[in-house]
């Protein structure tokens, strides 16, 4: 298995539920030990993806295959290779955490050594010795979260499937568990998360964005960022920020020389023409403002987003 | 068979862990049998009873007399006038009214038909019947034995006895075969087996799959190399040997307790009843690919126990139904079921007697276990 080749490929990959379509036409080339982000709002067909590339959702048309298996036709040796975690706590929760951990250790077929073994070795790597006695539905939802991982870690997996993993818990909480994600890509597991959140998706080696069921951008985020879509020729890309940020978003809007203007926060992305100098822009948007000021700035993960996501709009509606 | 030990040392926990699934494991049949066993009493007695004695005299007070040593009556009111004779009936507080006419021991006297009047009321079928044949039986007893104190008279009789007494000309000796003391708990107790097993099976199973569906940890073991094959056994067998358990108590307690003896084969019932519950799992097991919520099971659940205890033969005699409600009884594993206990158990019937309803469970089983299992795949959706 060759790295350009990657360990999880789709084509044209596509399922409708009835007459929803969940999934249109996607296709995907995740290098092995990286960690792929797929982004866009709820209900853009993510947790479909997921479903289907671990192989307990058919593909409507379309093939994948992850790990040289193709997801259809032959799912099961996929589940040895694979560890999921849901977007739901999907545990048993009159169950204490050993006894999960356990559980799963018995289904993967692990022989008693090496369930002593693995059981060890995820304790250690999520740290949830202290709470191993206790019934896994009185964990907080960060521990919650360190125990499903440590489940689905058990067999070592090559793969490892996360549905908003840091949906609902803490920003401490969450912090730590990305630090755990990266240590378990350099021992050479391949992430596949999916997110809500820009900040996490910048960490990612390889992100993909997906739009009412179509994947609309996928690269790494510094050449997403070079997209000539998110900063067409002839313009730049300024922050503002001001007094009244959003008196200065309206006035944007209506100024010619302002191709997009969106509010992050407190301060306000603004692409301009090369025909107007910031300075023009700054006394034309917030007049008399003393604390206004501008700077230059790349583009966000999130600019590119909301920048690909409008032109694909304005193109569906063309 | 991947992954069977794990599901089921995990389905003992969870059972273990959940006093529910215990209580209701075990309590439904105590309560159960309590009520079939005890409360219910099929064979009536007492009907409350308004008399309107017009006549007031001794034959008049004799009649009343008699219908009272039946057992079948109990004299709730007797009544000074019509008005508070219908009064009695229209209330309720009576289901039978007997008016004896004025002219009643006169119209005897004379050699004439003396014509007693009863009122029975309808509403409540069994009451009313049972009502009506001993009042009839009554009126030929009484007759009878006016006719014989005549026939002694003119020294002609229809038919005598051995002692050269009058006697009634066709005599029929009943005896009651398997249930000689009519006793109801003899009738349902053997039957409950089939129930209560259904019952308890049919509910645990389907909720202990969609319970995992609705928690999305069912999906979770999608995810994983378990086999179908080691999760459907490591989810029903723990079910299937608490059935096996829950029968062996009822055994014990309906040979203790309610004195119903097996008369055939126990090895022959225990045998069985592995087959019923092997289809009753399967029958779950199809609820469960059904239902998506625990509240859905529970309606498809009841879906099917309310016709077998209606439609079985649990509770009334299949003979009686029409042919459209008998073809739903027939397509009911339980129906079969009551048969082969109440066969096993009342009438110490063999393989040979009950091979018909080994079949059709047999059929039953087959059908309930393809269309499940085929439902059954390792996907959500």
């Amino acid at each position: 298995m060759t790295n350009d080749l990657g360990v999880i490929q789709t084509r044209r990959l596509t399922k409708h539920f009835g007459h929803v379509h969940a999934l249109d036409d996607v296709s995907l080339n995740v290098p092995g030990s990286s960690i792929f982000g797929l982004l866009g709002p709820n209900g853009a067909g993510k947790s479909t993806l997921i479903r289907m590339l671990c192989g307990v959702l058919r593909p409507t048309s379309g093939t994948g295959s992850v790990l040289g298996f193709d997801i259809a036709e032959d799912p099961e040796p996929i589940k040895r290779h694979i560890g999921y975690m849901s977007q739901r706590f999907s545990l048993y929760g009159d169950l204490s955490a050993i006894e999960n951990i356990r559980f799963y250790a018995l289904i993967y077929g692990l022989t008693p050594a090496q369930r002593r073994e693995r059981e060890e070795a995820v304790t250690a790597l999520t740290g949830i010795g202290p709470y191993l006695e206790r019934r896994s539905s009185t964990l907080s939802g960060g521990w919650k979260q360190r125990l499903a991982l440590a489940c689905s870690l058990i067999h070592q997996p090559r793969i490892l499937f996360l549905d908003e993993p840091t949906a609902g818990i803490d920003p401490v909480a969450r912090r730590d568990l990305w630090d755990l994600l990266f240590s378990l890509t350099h021992q050479g597991v391949t992430m596949f998360v999916t997110t809500h959140y820009m900040d996490e998706a910048e960490r990612c080696s390889r992100v993909g964005y997906i739009s009412m069921g179509r994947l609309i951008a996928e690269g790494t985020p510094d050449v997403l960022k070079a997209i000539a879509e998110v900063t067409p020729p002839g313009t730049r890309r300024y922050e503002l920020t001001c007094a009244k940020p959003m008196n200065a978003l309206a006035q944007a809007r209506k100024l010619d020389h302002v191709r997009d203007a969106t509010l992050f926060g407190t301060v306000l992305h603004v692409l301009l023409d090369e025909t107007m100098s910031p300075e023009e822009m700054l006394t034309t948007l917030a007049p008399g403002d003393a604390v206004a000021a501008f700077r230059r700035i790349e583009p966000s993960l999130e600019d590119v987003f909301v920048a690909l996501s409008r032109s694909r709009a304005a193109e569906a509606a063309a | 068979m991947n992954g069977f030990k794990a599901i089921l040392l995990k389905e003992f926990a969870h059972i273990r862990r959940d006093p529910t699934t215990i209580f209701f494991t075990f309590m439904v049949p105590v309560l159960q049998m309590t009520i079939f066993g005890f409360a219910i009493d099929v064979t009536i007695d007492n009907i409350p009873l308004v008399v309107l004695d017009l006549d007031g005299r001794q034959d008049g007070r004799r009649l009343v007399e008699a219908m009272v040593n039946t057992q079948a009556f109990e004299v709730v009111e007797r009544a000074r006038d019509e008005e508070s004779f219908r009064r009695a009936l229209t209330s309720g507080r009576a289901k039978a009214g007997v008016l004896i006419p004025a002219n009643y021991s006169e119209r005897l006297l004379a050699r004439e038909t003396a014509e007693v009047q009863m009122l029975i009321d309808g509403s409540d079928s069994q009451v009313a019947t049972t009502a009506l044949n001993t009042v009839s039986l009554l009126a030929t007893q009484l007759s009878a034995g006016r006719a014989r104190t005549v026939q002694e008279s003119i020294q002609v009789a229809a038919a005598r006895d051995a002692h050269g007494d009058p006697a009634a000309p066709v005599e029929v000796r009943s005896r009651l075969l398997y249930n000689p003391d009519l006793q109801s708990a003899h009738f349902f107790v053997p039957g409950l087996i089939a129930i209560i097993l259904q019952l308890v099976l049919l509910f645990l199973t389907s909720f202990s799959i969609v319970r995992e569906r609705e928690f999305g940890t069912l999906e979770q073991l999608f995810v994983t190399p378990v086999g179908k094959a080691g999760l459907l056994l490591g989810k029903l067998v723990p079910y299937a040997l608490m059935a096996f358990g829950e029968l062996l108590i009822i055994l014990v307690a309906m040979t203790a307790i309610f004195q119903v003896p097996i008369h055939g084969s126990l090895g022959l019932l225990l045998g069985l009843s592995w087959l019923y519950i092997v289809t009753v799992l399967c029958m779950g097991l199809l609820i469960s690919t059904l239902a998506r919520t625990q509240l859905e099971a529970i309606q498809l659940a009841f879906l099917i126990m309310l016709p077998s205890v209606f439609l079985s033969g649990f509770m009334f005699p299949r003979s009686e139904m029409v042919w459209p409600i008998r073809i739903i009884g027939n397509i009911l594993p339980v129906t079969y079921f009551v048969e082969i206990v109440r066969g096993v158990i009342l009438r110490g019937a063999d393989f040979i007697d009950l091979a018909p309803q080994v079949l059709g469970l047999s059929i039953c089983c087959v059908g309930v276990m393809t269309l499940s299992l085929s439902r059954f795949h390792k996907q959500i959706e």
